[in-house]
């Protein structure tokens, strides 16, 4: 069972606010939901599913690929070709 | 020689967010040559803005063409417009939209199924003969299954998704709707193959013409299928379906799938994991509404997200994150990693006996549009497609009927790159009942 500081504190790992007049009803929906994963407790100790996993790999080299005006055209601050994020400190 | 294609069919269903009246294609000799096609609205269209039914992508206009939109201009589509979806895939009805809901073709007060609800629509009320969607738990099957179409999920691996926006990369995969076996084929023999660009993305082209010979074909029927939650009027009409596939020569047995019993909460620990991953990269900087540069990074990230996500997608990126967090990591996503495995070893054995699997595509007909605001209600609609999301198996759903003067799916589900025999099956069943 989780509480509505919970559900806060996750939003808050997610970086996503959540608004204090939904938090009521996100905490009832999510404990309705984890109390039906855990069904999961009946599943036996057991190896996950590994066989047929191979990595695939390749060569780091340089291919052509997208111009930097092409992979700035959607972002909305640039500056010198780069794009602009808000300040991380 | 590039050439014009007018698509002037009126769109009743709201089954595209964006549509081009004017599309242009070559004429290359392909095979979709001068066919109308519409790609659902998560598969990335150079110059053509794909917002994945999402607020947060409003304005995007991706810089590059998905692998399977480069094949379809290659095969001489013209692409017509991009499909109305459940944001970012999340739903079983096209409900949750920012650009409103997709209406049911056959009855416009009930939802046409999701999440590729939009391709489904615009199949089934023959404003194209074709579509593209993707389905993750049962995006494909389901939406083809209310609209009365046909639709395949393709073996994992088979179809390249570079360019697909990801959701839940373990279980999605792109694949095509139509109005036949035979349109499914064809658009599948012009999307499958090897991309160097997707590493999951296997050489093993496609290249079929279905045939309707399935004498001694082995089909097995699951019990699970038919239990608990499944309309007995929908189980009776698909079993009515089965019997059509015995009279074309197949034969049939019984089989259980126990792992059904968790199948459903794996898949949601599951993605909803991978998509509290995946969905952290719309931030608001690199593409779809800006965010404001003067203000900390997390405030403002937090603030972007909370106004432009959707209720589910906040939902489901939540209860990822609190399924990968330290504490619970063992008791959800570790334990949904083993039911999973479980899933694959219950298809393996009834695999090594029987070629087929089959049953309905949903446990009821399309829902009136509201019916289920709950969201674990409209979770457990999804109890009979996620398995072979799980399994990374083909799975294609073929129309068998009619409940309420609703659309009935009929579900056949085969070996892991038996893409072909999963079709040949459809093809039989269609051929048996026209």
């Amino acid at each position: 069972m989780v509480l509505e500081n919970d559900v806060e504190g996750i939003a808050k790992l997610a970086d996503i606010h959540i608004k204090k007049e939904e938090l009521g009803e996100f905490t009832s929906q999510f404990n309705h939901i984890l109390e039906y994963f855990d069904i999961l407790d009946t599943v036996s100790d057991g190896e996950e599913g590994k066989a047929d996993l191979v990595n695939v790999l390749r060569e780091d080299e340089v291919t052509p690929s997208l111009t930097q005006e092409a992979a700035c055209a959607n972002a909305h601050e640039t500056e010198d070709g780069h794009i602009r994020a808000p300040r991380v400190m | 020689m590039v050439k014009e294609y007018f698509f002037e069919k009126t769109d009743r269903t709201n089954a595209f967010i964006t549509r081009l009246d004017l599309a242009m294609y070559e004429e290359t000799g392909g095979p979709l040559e001068g066919k109308g096609i519409a790609v659902k609205d998560n598969i990335s269209t150079a110059g053509i803005p794909t917002t994945c039914g999402s607020r947060i992508l409003a304005g995007y206009v991706p810089p590059f063409d998905a692998h399977v939109v480069t094949c379809l201009r290659e095969a001489g589509a013209a692409i017509v417009g991009k499909t109305n979806m459940d944001e970012f895939g999340m739903g079983t009805t096209t409900e949750n939209s920012a650009y409103g809901p997709t209406t049911n073709p056959h009855d416009t007060s009930r939802v046409p199924g999701g999440s590729s609800g939009g391709s489904a629509a615009a199949v089934g009320d023959g404003m194209v003969d074709m579509a593209l969607g993707s389905d993750t738990g049962g995006s494909i099957r389901c939406p083809a299954a209310f609209c009365g179409i046909v639709g395949l999920k393709p073996t994992f691996g088979r179809v390249s998704r570079y360019g697909l926006i990801a959701y839940s990369n373990s279980l999605e995969q792109i694949g095509p709707l139509g109005q036949t076996v035979t349109d499914v084929n064809t658009l599948m023999s012009a999307i499958a193959g090897p991309d160097s660009r997707d590493s999951t993305a296997y050489d093993r082209p496609y290249t079929h013409t279905p045939s309707s010979e399935i004498a001694g074909m082995k089909i097995a029927v699951p019990e699970e299928f038919f239990g608990e939650g499944v309309d007995p009027t929908v189980a009776e009409s698909v079993r009515n379906a089965i019997g059509k596939l015995e009279d074309a020569g197949a034969e049939t047995m019984a089989c259980s799938i126990p792992s059904m019993a968790y199948a459903l909460a794996a898949y949601y620990v599951t993605c909803t994991s991978e998509a509290s991953s995946n969905l952290s990269r719309f931030d608001g900087v690199r593409f779809g509404p800006s965010v404001e540069t003067k203000r900390s990074w997390h405030d403002e990230y937090r603030d972007h997200r909370g106004t432009f996500f959707g209720k589910e997608v906040q939902r489901r990126i939540l209860l990822g994150t609190f399924a990968l967090s330290a504490g619970y990591y063992g008791k959800y996503y570790a334990k949904a990693q083993v039911a999973r495995e479980n899933v694959r070893k219950d298809f393996l054995r009834i695999f090594k006996d029987a070629d087929i699997i089959a049953g309905p595509t949903m446990p009821q007909i399309a829902f009136k549009l509201g019916e289920k605001s709950d969201p674990l209600s409209m979770y457990l609609a999804d109890i009979l497609t996620v398995p072979a999301n799980l399994a990374g198996v083909p799975a294609i759903s073929v129309p068998c009927g009619t409940v309420d003067k609703m659309p009935v799916g009929l579900q056949l589900i085969g070996r892991h790159f038996e893409d072909e025999r999963v079709v040949d099956a459809a093809f039989a069943y269609e051929t048996e009942v026209i």
